[in-house]
């Protein structure tokens, strides 16, 4: 049997429009600023660079991505092939179109069921409530999961899981708390194999990549998973707050060191935050984004699209 | 990791001729680089520019102090105004005349408030306080059960709520009255996470607040926030009128800008930092490291207040003393391993260090803690005569100590490789941070 790990990739009926509304925000601030940056002012001078510089960096791009984009743009300038600055916008969104178009990836192809998804990530990211939303996701396309309570440390980390697992009727494996996540994953694992499930999805205790023995513990549990599963993880998901500073690249590159992360999940953008910092991310590391989270709700987790991400962020 | 803000500036002073002063022209030079180490820090551009324009004027002003290089004279300012901003000294918590006090903890989603919560109580119980906790969080799955348990290992008590206690007013109006009857001096809230866009829950917290007339309003900020720190603190700030911060996960490598940002916006200070997952990692906040730490310069002084907490300082002396006439032996090696794992987690001390100069090489070391314990048992298998003198373990007094210690030949080895190595290593740092210079370490590290 083959699969690729998310299933059908078909277009839902109003995912633009659902994601434009969970962005609507995001659009408010950064093309809000844009626009009264762009407007009102034809001449393309320092102070508007400087302006369009700090709605960047606002955006939590990054100094160095924003430094990227201003240089191509003077140079443009320079050379007269722009003296508009209203042609600014289409210039800026094609360059933060071809970072994320150039990060983008096919999901790994699963040989053999079960797909293995580990969601790692730092305190606090929304692993857990992504976990819970992805398995709605795969449940909605007819496929059978299996959630695994491996974040055996935190306080009612797994009665958290437990209850995401009865709101998408989907069976959780879990152990007692304190106990080692890899044994929980190794249950997780077997049980999938002689059930036939399709997609295990893994949640992991919330760690900051500087923690050594931790990013450890990540390293052993993909060994585990390879030995049970061949190939596996398939997938596994940076989960990262859409609020993350630049320490969001810092993070991206520790848990890609040691777990392997193959795409990025980006919560939390229902609030007023950007996440631009995933932009400095694709950048730099290459990571695509695979999915947003745009709210509590069971279904407020959609695919990330790069250029309509782009699209929804400059919108008229 | 980012350049340190001093690295950079000594660079840029480098490259000019006349490195001598501060001119103007070095001045928008160095300008440029603060406002790249502030901006990659996560302070708030907004915030960023102020602090630029004051530090300008300042550093225009100042006379050229010959003891200090321009790179440092500069530094220094910056590390003044970060200060002013931050609050020159540690702000406590206040309470109410009459208990119990009530304390509301809010902030955006998985900010750290449960975490927080525990902590705080801990720490209130340490200083003489008798609180209780309750969570009013009827909202995400578990998010009661998560300080229910919170509560049971800091050994205090939560407040469950009676079968007909539903909505989070009516929880808080319970858990005060528990708090009363019990003899609590202190209620601390733990609410849900929200945004700060949520016009529903922002309302919420307001009739929390109305109902319990809270003495402090703490709003818990991630230490990795980004720019949206200033639009998040604002609003709380403005429909809550928050007393202080907790900034949280600041045993990572973040730098902590959103602390610059956060303070800058609300006028508050932040009062407590989260350094760890532990009940006691909590600490009052200090705003001199803080800036520091902005500036990525390590959290030297931290560290150093945890040495001098963890180290024998006759011990430290008779180890120089000892270093110097090469009489370093094994089982000083060992004794130096134990204060070092008193000191707390290897990598939380590694990540309060200056990544500069010498320790440069400290950045990229793994610590792994039990690496330490192994080392600590394969000189424990050792007789003291090995101790002393390494010379004398040869092969067969290798096997054995592999076998007492539950190791391989190939371990021991290793360890007594890293010995001769650390035993020359420490010698040329002649007790540069673990001997008597300890105390007289001061900021600004170049």
């Amino acid at each position: 049997m083959i699969q690729t790990l998310f299933g059908s990739v078909e277009q839902e009926p109003g995912l633009l429009e659902r994601l434009k509304a969970g962005v609507q925000k995001t659009r408010a601030g950064l093309v809000g600023r844009l626009e009264e940056t762009l407007t009102g002012r034809k001449q393309i001078d320092p102070e508007l660079l400087e302006e369009l510089e700090f709605t960047l960096i606002g955006a939590d791009i990054g100094v160095k991505t924003t430094a990227e984009i201003l240089d191509r743009i003077r140079e443009r300038v320079d050379r007269k092939l722009v003296d508009d600055a209203s042609e600014l916008r289409g210039l800026i969104r094609e360059h933060l179109l071809e970072i994320l178009q150039a990060a983008e990836r096919m999901p790994a192809r699963v040989e053999e069921p079960p797909a293995v998804v580990l969601a790692v990530g730092v305190n606090g990211s929304g692993k857990t409530t992504t976990i819970g939303k992805l398995a709605h996701r795969y449940r909605a396309d007819n496929r059978s999961v299996l959630l695994c309570a491996a974040d055996t440390f935190r306080a009612a980390a797994i009665e958290q899981l437990q209850i995401w697992g009865e709101r998408t009727g989907t069976e959780v494996i879990r152990q007692k708390p304190g106990a080692d996540p890899s044994a929980v994953l190794f249950d997780a694992l077997q049980a999938a194999r002689s059930r036939r499930i399709d997609y295990v999805i893994v949640d992991t205790a919330g760690r900051l990549q500087t923690k050594a023995n931790l990013m450890a513990e990540l390293e052993k549990m993909s060994r585990t998973a390879a030995r049970v599963v061949p190939s596996a993880p398939h997938e596994v998901l940076l989960v990262m707050d859409a609020t993350t500073g630049q320490n969001g690249l810092e993070q991206a590159r520790r848990f890609t060191e040691t777990s392997g992360v193959t795409g990025i999940v980006l919560t939390k953008l229902d609030g007023t935050a950007k996440g631009g910092v995933v932009i400095a991310i694709a950048r730099e590391l290459s990571l695509p984004i695979r999915y947003v989270g745009v709210g509590e709700k069971i279904d407020d987790l959609l695919p990330f699209d790069p250029e309509k991400f782009i699209e929804s962020l400059f919108a008229q | 990791m980012f350049e340190n803000l001093s690295e950079k500036l000594q660079r840029v002073f480098k490259n000019l001729r006349g490195e001598g002063r501060l001119t103007a022209a070095n001045m928008e030079t160095a300008l440029r680089e603060i406002r790249v180490a502030l901006l990659e820090a996560d302070v708030n551009f907004r915030v960023v520019k102020q602090l630029i324009e004051s530090i300008r004027e300042k550093a225009m002003g100042e006379e050229v102090l010959t003891a200090l290089s321009p790179a440092q004279q500069v530094v220094k300012i910056v590390n003044e105004e970060l200060v002013k901003i931050l609050g020159s000294h540690q702000s406590k918590l206040r309470f109410a005349n009459e208990p119990p006090t009530s304390m509301l903890v809010v902030g955006l989603q998985g900010s750290g408030k449960t975490t927080s919560t525990g902590k705080l109580a801990r720490w209130l119980s340490r200083n003489g306080h008798r609180p209780m906790m309750v969570s009013v969080d009827v909202y995400r799955p578990a998010a009661r059960e998560q300080l229910r348990i919170v509560a049971r290992d800091v050994g205090l008590p939560a407040y469950d709520g009676g079968a007909e206690e539903k909505t989070p007013l009516d929880l808080a109006r319970g858990a005060r009255r528990e708090a009363a009857n019990t003899g609590h001096d202190v209620l601390l809230v733990d609410t849900a996470g929200r945004l700060h866009i949520d016009d529903e829950l922002m309302i919420e917290l307001q009739q929390l607040k109305d109902l319990l007339s809270p003495v402090e309003i703490l709003f818990v900020a991630d230490a990795m926030t980004g720019q949206d720190a200033v639009r998040s603190a604002d609003e709380f700030h403005k429909r809550l009128g928050i007393t202080g911060v907790i900034l949280t996960k600041m045993d990572g490598d973040a730098r902590g800008g959103a602390a610059l940002s956060i303070r800058h916006v609300t006028g508050q200070p932040v009062k407590f930092v989260g350094l760890g997952e532990k009940a006691d990692a909590l600490e009052p906040f200090h705003p001199d490291r803080a800036a520091s730490r902005i500036l990525g310069m390590g959290d030297i002084l931290s560290f150093i207040e945890k040495a001098e907490e963890a180290i024998d300082k006759k011990q430290a002396v008779e180890i120089q003393r000892k270093l110097l006439d090469n009489e370093f032996t094994l089982e000083d090696f060992r004794d130096q391993l134990r204060q070092l794992k008193k000191l707390g987690p290897l990598d939380s001390i590694l990540s309060m260090m200056p990544k500069v100069g010498m320790l440069k090489e400290l950045k990229d070391v793994k610590v792994d803690e039990n690496e330490v314990t192994r080392v600590v048992a394969i000189i424990d298998s050792m007789t003291p005569g090995e101790r002393a003198n390494h010379m004398i373990i040869n092969g067969s007094r290798r096997r054995r100590i592999a076998r007492g210690s539950g190791t391989s030949v190939q371990e021991v080895n290793q360890l007594l490789k890293q010995y001769a190595q650390a035993r020359k290593m420490m010698k040329s740092l002649s007790g540069g941070f673990l001997g008597k210079k300890l105390g007289k370490f001061k900021l600004p590290v170049m």
